[in-house]
C-alpha cells in the first residue's frame, strides 16, 4: 500500500526520465500515467474511512537538527486530489498530440508537470510540500515557451514571474511558521505540527503576519483576485495538456495548502482575516466573472471562468466550518475535473477548425455530434447543474456560506458574500451557454466540412473525465466521506 | 598520520612553481600537458584534505578549523574547474597573445592559477591581519596578471588596468584600516583582538569602528557588494572566461570568509560590532538591488553573471549579517558551495560554446538545445539553481539564507529578497528562453564537448541535485 502511494509521482518522474533517456515517448508516458491512476485509486478505495487521520506513512529523515524529513501520507483529502492529479495526468497525455520535434521533451514535461502536483499532495514535509510544487514551474515555462499558441511568449513570463513570487513568498511564510514554536519543538513535519496546534503554539504573536503571507502566497499561486491576471492568458496559450493539468490540478496546490496547513494551524489567525478573504472572494466572483463574459475566445472564456470559479472555493475556506469546507474539498476535484474536460475540447476544436473566435466558429454540432454533446455535458457541470459533482459542492458552498453564525447580526457578511456568490451561477450560465451557442448552435457551414468529430484518444480522455463528474454528482458521498474527518479534526 | 595543514598550501605552492620550470625548461612540451599535470596535483591535493580535520596547528596566526578546512576545499576544487575550461579556452588565449612558437606563453596561463590557488588556501586559514594581507596580496596580484593575459585584446587589457587601479584602491582602504585597529588594540590577530575589545575605552571606540569600517570596504571590492561594485561587469566581460570564473568564485569565497573571521572578532564589543552589523545590512540591501535590478537588461551572458555574481553576493551579506543567529556561518557556506556549482558549471558550458569564436551574447545561445541537448540541460539546470528552484544546491542556499534572516528579525532585508528573487526568475530564465524557444541562428551544427569537460559538467549537475534533495550532505560541509 505505502508503495502504491510512492508510485502516484514516482512512476511519473520514472516516466520522465526513461523517456529523456530515449524510450518511446507517448508509450512510456501512458504507461506511467496510468500505473499513477491505478495507484491512486487504489490508494483512494484503500483508504480506511473510520478513522481520521495519515494513513500509508513512509519517511525518510534528512535533517534531524531540523526534524526535516522526506514524509509521504495520505488522507482523505490528498487522496482525493491525488485521485484527481491522477485522472487529469492521464487525460492529459491521451489528448497529447505528435509532436514533430522534441516530442520526448515534450511528453517528460508533461509528466513532470503532473510528478510535481502528485508529490506535492502526498508530502507530509513542508520542505518537499513546497519543493514539488516548484518543481513544476520549470516545464510549464519551457512548455508554454516552446509549444504553446498565440501571445504565448509574454504568457509564459507572465505565469512563471507570478509563480515564482508567489513561491517565494510562500517560503518566507513556511519558514515564518516553522520557527514560531520554541526551538526543541520545531518541525518541517505537518503532522507534528498539526498535533502541536492544539498546544497554542502557533497562535502567538507573528501567527497573523504569518498567516497574511501564507494567505497571500497560496493566494497567488490559485489566482485570488487581484493576483488573477496571469491565469487567464496562461491557459489561453498554453497546451492544451498543460492548461488541463495546471487548471485542474497544480493550482488546487493552494486552495490545499490552505486546507492542510494554514487553517489547521492557525485557525485564529483565518478568523482575523476572514474579512479579508471575502472581500476578494467577491472580487474573484463578480469583477472576473463580468470579466469572463466580456471575453470573445473560447480559451479566454474557460480560463477565466476557472479563475472565477475559485472563488467559490475560497468561500467555503472562509467560512470555516464543516459544510463550507466540505463543500470547497469537493469543489476542488469537481473543478479540476470540468476543466480539464472543457480543455481538452476547447483544443480539439482549435485543432479542427484554426479558430476559438465566437464570431468565426457555429454550427459545428452538424460535424462534430459527440463533442458538441459532451461539451454540453461539460458545459451543465461547470455552471453547477444537479447530477455533477460541481453541483453538489456549489450547494455544500452556499449553505456553509449561510450558515456561519455570528451573533447580534442576522444578516452577516457571510451571508451577504454567499448571497452575491449566487449570483455567480447566474454568471457562468450566461457566458458557459453564450460560448455553446456560439460554437455549436446555427447553421451548419460549409467551411466545416472538413471538420471531423472527436478522435478515439481525446474521446476517451474527455469520457473518463465526464464520467468522473457524474459519478462524483450522483454519489459525493464516497469522496465526503473521506474528506470529512480530516476536516472535523480541526473544525470544532 | 596526520599531515601538518600548512603542507597543503606548501604543496600546492611547489607545484605551481613546478609548472613554472617546467614551462621554461621543456618548450617542445605540449602546454595543454601542464594544465593536466595541475589538475592531477590539484585532485591529490583535494583527496588529502578529505583526511584533514579540525585541530590545533601550532601557530598563532593560522587556523585549522571546520570553516578554513571548507574554504581550502572550495579553492582546490574552483581551481581544478578553472584548469579544465582554460584547456577549452587555450585556443582563444592564443589568438591573443604575441609569440614564436604556437604555444609561447601558454604554460603561464596554467600555472598562475596553481599559484593563486595557494594564496586562497593561506587566506582561508589566515587570522592575523598580517597573514590575511600577504596572501589577499597574493592572491590578486596573480589575478592582475590573468586578467590582462590577452595581451592583444584591447577589452582585456582594459579589464586589467580597471582591476588594477580598483583593486589597489581597496587593498590601501584594507591596510588603513588594519592600521586604525591596530593603533586602538596593538594587536593584528583576529583571536588577540577578539579578547581585548572588550577592554577597548568610550572615547577609543569610533576609531575602532573607522577601521573596521574601513576593512569593510577594502572586503567589498573583493566580494563584489555594492556599492564597491563598479569594477565587476567591466572586468568580467574582459577577462579571459576562465579567469572570470576563477574572480567569481575563489576570490569572493575568500572574501567572505575574512569578513565572517572579522565579523566574528568584532561581536566581543557590541557597540562596534552591532553598528559594523547594522553597516552590512546597508549593504546586503545595496548590492541586492543593485546586482539584481541591473542584471534585467543585460544582453551579454558574461555581464548578466558578473551582475549575477553580485546579487548572489547580497544573499550572502544577508548571513552575514545574521551571525547571531546559530545557522549564520552554515547558510553562508551552503550558499558558497552552492554559488561554486552553478557559477562554475555555467562558465564551463559559456567556455565550451564561445571557444570557436562565437560571441559570448545571450542570443549565441539560441537554439543551444537543438545543437547541443546536453550542453544546454546542464546550463538549464545551472540557470534553475542559480534563480533557486526547489530540489537544487542554490535552493538550499536561499532557504538558509531566509531562515537565518527571519530569525534574526531582519524583514526589511527579507521584503528586499522577494523582490530580487523575483528578478532572479526573470533574467536567469531569459537565458533558458534564448536556448529552448528561440531557433537556432545560422550555425546548426552540434558543439564538440572535451570529455573531461563533459565529464565535469555532468558531476555538477548531479551534485546540484545531490545537494538539493539531501541537505544534510550540504549542512555537514561546516558542523
Amino acid at each position: 500500500m505505502n508503495l502504491l502511494v510512492q508510485l502516484t509521482y514516482l512512476s511519473q518522474i520514472i516516466g520522465a526520465l526513461l523517456i529523456l533517456g530515449g524510450m518511446p515517448a507517448r508509450r512510456t508516458a501512458i504507461i506511467a500515467t496510468l500505473i499513477a491512476f491505478v495507484s491512486a485509486l487504489i490508494v483512494f478505495a484503500g483508504y480506511d474511512r473510520t478513522t481520521a487521520g495519515y494513513q500509508f506513512l513512509a519517511s525518510l529523515p534528512l535533517v534531524p537538527d531540523w526534524d526535516l524529513k522526506f514524509s509521504i501520507g495520505v488522507d482523505g483529502l490528498s487522496s482525493t486530489l491525488l485521485l484527481l492529479t491522477s485522472i487529469v495526468g492521464l487525460a492529459a497525455i491521451l489528448v497529447s498530440p505528435t509532436v514533430e520535434e522534441g516530442e520526448n521533451r515534450y511528453y517528460a514535461c508533461i509528466l513532470l508537470i503532473a510528478a510535481g502536483a502528485a508529490g506535492a499532495f502526498a508530502s507530509l514535509d513542508l520542505f518537499f510540500f513546497y519543493a514539488f510544487h516548484e518543481l513544476a514551474l520549470i516545464p510549464t515555462f519551457l512548455m508554454i515557451g516552446i509549444w504553446g499558441t498565440g501571445n504565448r511568449q509574454s504568457a509564459a513570463w507572465k505565469i512563471t514571474i507570478y509563480l515564482s513570487i508567489g513561491s517565494i513568498i510562500l517560503l518566507v511564510g513556511l519558514i515564518g511558521l516553522y520557527l514560531l514554536p520554541p526551538a526543541p519543538q520545531r518541525t518541517f513535519d505537518i503532522v507534528k505540527l498539526q498535533q502541536l496546534a492544539s498546544s497554542g503554539v502557533f497562535s502567538g504573536s507573528g501567527s497573523k503576519s504569518i498567516y497574511l503571507l501564507l494567505l497571500l502566497g497560496f493566494g497567488i499561486l490559485v489566482s485570488l483576485f487581484p493576483f488573477h491576471t496571469w491565469a487567464p492568458q496562461a491557459y489561453a496559450s498554453a497546451p492544451v495538456p498543460v492548461a488541463m493539468l495546471h487548471a485542474g490540478v497544480l493550482k488546487k496546490f493552494g486552495l490545499y495548502g490552505l486546507l492542510r496547513v494554514a487553517l489547521p494551524l492557525m485557525p485564529e489567525a483565518a478568523h482575523h482575516w476572514a474579512w479579508l478573504l471575502l472581500i476578494l472572494v467577491t472580487g474573484n466572483i463578480l469583477y472576473v466573472g463580468l470579466a469572463t463574459i466580456a471575453q470573445k475566445q473560447l480559451d479566454l472564456t474557460l480560463g477565466y471562468s476557472s479563475v472565477m470559479h475559485m472563488g467559490y472555493v475560497f468561500l467555503g475556506i472562509a467560512t470555516y466550518n464543516i459544510i463550507g469546507l466540505n463543500g470547497a474539498a469537493l469543489l476542488m476535484l469537481a473543478h479540476g475535473l470540468s476543466i480539464a474536460a472543457l480543455f481538452a475540447m476547447c483544443g480539439e476544436v482549435r485543432k479542427q477548425t484554426g479558430t476559438l473566435n465566437y464570431l468565426d466558429l457555429g454550427g459545428l454540432a452538424t460535424n462534430m455530434p459527440t463533442l458538441s454533446f459532451v461539451f454540453g455535458l461539460a458545459t451543465f457541470a461547470s455552471i453547477g447543474l444537479p447530477g455533477f459533482a460541481n453541483f453538489a459542492s456549489e450547494l455544500l458552498v452556499f449553505f456553509g456560506a449561510f450558515k456561519t453564525p455570528t451573533p447580534g447580526s442576522a444578516f452577516n457578511e457571510f451571508q451577504i458574500v454567499g448571497t452575491i456568490a449566487l449570483w455567480g451561477v447566474v454568471i457562468s450560465t450566461v457566458y458557459m451557454l453564450r460560448a455553446y451557442r456560439a460554437i455549436f448552435m446555427g447553421e451548419p457551414q460549409a467551411r466545416w466540412q472538413g471538420v471531423r468529430d472527436i478522435p478515439a484518444k481525446v474521446r476517451w480522455a474527455v469520457v473518463l473525465l465526464v464520467a468522473a463528474l457524474l459519478v462524483v454528482g450522483l454519489a459525493p458521498r464516497t469522496v465526503l466521506d473521506a474528506v470529512e474527518p480530516g476536516i472535523r479534526l480541526f473544525v470544532k | 598520520m596526520r599531515i601538518p595543514p600548512f603542507c597543503f598550501e606548501l604543496f600546492v605552492l611547489a607545484l605551481g612553481i613546478l609548472l613554472l620550470l617546467l614551462e621554461t625548461f621543456s618548450e617542445k612540451q605540449d602546454r595543454k600537458m601542464f594544465a593536466f599535470i595541475g589538475i592531477v596535483g590539484l585532485a591529490v591535493v583535494f583527496l588529502l584534505l578529505q583526511t584533514s580535520t579540525p585541530g590545533p596547528s601550532g601557530m598563532a596566526s593560522y587556523v585549522v578549523d571546520s570553516a578554513a578546512i571548507f574554504f581550502k576545499k572550495i579553492s582546490v576544487l574552483t581551481t581544478i574547474v578553472v584548469l579544465i575550461m582554460s584547456i577549452d579556452y587555450a585556443d582563444a588565449i592564443k589568438r591573443f597573445l604575441p609569440g614564436s612558437s604556437p604555444q609561447s606563453g601558454l604554460g603561464e596561463f596554467f600555472a598562475l592559477p596553481v599559484l593563486t590557488c595557494a594564496g586562497m588556501m593561506w587566506m582561508s586559514s589566515a587570522i592575523d591581519f598580517i597573514l590575511i594581507f600577504v596572501s589577499l596580496e597574493l592572491v590578486t596580484i596573480s589575478f592582475y596578471i590573468l586578467v590582462a593575459y590577452m595581451r592583444r585584446n584591447a577589452n582585456s587589457l582594459e579589464a586589467g588596468v580597471k582591476y588594477l587601479i580598483l583593486s589597489g584602491l581597496s587593498t590601501g582602504f584594507t591596510i588603513y584600516g588594519i592600521t586604525w585597529i591596530y593603533g586602538v588594540t596593538h594587536q593584528t590577530n583576529l583571536a588577540r583582538i577578539e579578547q581585548v575589545l572588550p577592554g577597548i575605552p568610550l572615547e577609543n571606540q569610533p576609531g575602532l569602528l573607522f577601521g573596521a569600517l574601513l576593512v569593510l570596504v577594502g572586503l567589498g571590492f573583493k566580494i563584489a557588494a555594492a556599492p564597491f561594485q563598479f569594477w565587476v561587469p567591466d572586468v568580467y566581460q574582459g577577462a579571459p572566461t576562465p579567469i572570470t570564473a576563477f574572480l567569481s568564485v575563489g576570490s569572493k569565497s575568500v572574501g567572505f570568509i575574512v569578513l565572517l573571521r572579522v565579523v566574528q572578532a568584532f561581536q566581543s564589543l557590541p557597540a562596534v560590532g552591532n553598528r559594523l552589523i547594522t553597516a552590512i545590512i546597508l549593504l546586503a540591501a545595496a548590492t541586492l538591488l543593485y546586482g539584481n535590478l541591473a542584471a534585467l537588461p543585460q544582453t551579454n551572458f558574461k555581464r548578466l553573471l558578473a551582475y549575477s555574481s553580485i546579487g548572489h553576493a547580497g544573499y550572502i551579506l544577508i548571513a552575514v549579517a545574521g551571525i547571531g543567529s546559530r545557522d549564520s556561518g552554515r547558510a553562508v557556506v551552503v550558499y558558497l558551495a552552492a554559488y561554486l556549482l552553478m557559477t562554475l558549471l555555467s562558465f564551463l558550458v559559456l567556455v565550451i560554446v564561445t571557444a570557436r569564436g562565437e560571441g559570448d551574447d545571450i542570443v549565441n545561445f539560441n537554439g543551444l538545445a537543438k545543437r547541443s541537448p546536453f550542453l544546454a540541460f546542464g546550463l538549464l539546470v545551472a540557470m534553475m539553481s542559480l534563480a533557486g528552484v526547489p530540489l537544487t544546491a542554490g535552493f538550499l542556499g536561499k532557504f538558509l539564507v531566509f531562515k537565518v534572516a527571519f530569525e534574526t528579525r531582519q524583514f526589511f532585508l527579507i521584503a528586499l529578497g522577494i523582490v530580487t528573487v523575483g528578478c532572479g526568475f526573470y533574467f536567469y530564465l531569459k537565458v533558458v528562453r534564448a536556448m529552448y524557444w528561440q531557433p537556432a541562428s545560422a550555425s546548426v551544427t552540434s558543439i564538440p564537448v572535451s570529455k573531461l569537460s563533459l565529464a565535469a559538467i555532468a558531476i555538477m549537475v548531479i551534485l546540484i541535485f545531490v545537494l538539493g534533495v539531501f541537505p544534510q550532505i550540504a549542512l555537514g560541509l561546516l558542523p
